[in-house]
């Protein structure tokens, strides 16, 4: 497993896993606030590594 | 308002600093655990199930558990954040892994699971301790 998109995928499901059952009580709060946290955490690296692609390293 | 209040001097009153270290110690022992005592089961068995599984793929990824090196700044934060999971680290101790292969395309990743799951560990500790103390 050396997907740099899956583990990026699995790392921030954890993140927002135990972060929106730290912050809210109620399961369908705990599924929204973790939902849009994932896919926030997924867009954002989509864009930061688009934002990086014209630097070459 | 006034029964809110109520319950929270209630819980507040029962939050002696012999239960609060017995709380705190076991949520950092078992990730969950702190929450399982204080009554809040799904959120325990969540953290339960999560911390260490998260903890667990950063070994499987080749992660480094760290030594506690003062003279090395980073190595030593990152030390720290190892060892807020808890149990887990000590039982990855004791079966040798977390040896860490610098060459493995995964091994920062598996660096970035293992300590973010011990300083999660260390979030879920700090919500347990202010359940106790009636915060919550």
């Amino acid at each position: 497993m050396t997907s740099h998109f899956w583990l990026m995928a699995l790392y921030a499901f954890f993140v927002s896993l135990v972060f929106a059952v730290l912050l809210r009580d109620d399961p369908r709060e705990q599924l929204k606030t973790g939902g849009m946290m994932l896919g926030g955490f997924i867009v954002a690296a989509y864009v930061v590594s688009w934002l990086m692609y014209p630097f070459p390293l | 308002m006034g029964t809110k209040s109520t319950t929270a001097e209630r819980q507040r009153a029962s939050a002696e600093p012999g239960r609060l270290l017995l709380v705190c110690g076991l949520a950092w022992l078992v990730p969950g655990a702190g929450h399982l005592i204080a009554g809040r089961r799904r959120k325990g068995l969540i953290f339960l199930v999560a911390l260490p599984l998260m903890f667990a793929i950063g070994l499987w990824l080749q992660g480094r558990l760290f030594p506690l090196e003062i003279s090395d700044p980073l190595v030593f934060l990152g030390a720290i954040a190892n060892r807020g999971i808890g149990a887990p680290y000590f039982v990855a101790k004791l079966m040798d892994a977390g040896a860490g292969t610098v060459t493995a395309v995964s091994y920062e990743y598996g660096n970035t699971f293992l300590m973010t799951a011990g300083l999660l560990n260390f979030l879920v500790i700090l919500d347990a301790f202010d359940i106790t103390m009636g915060r919550k």
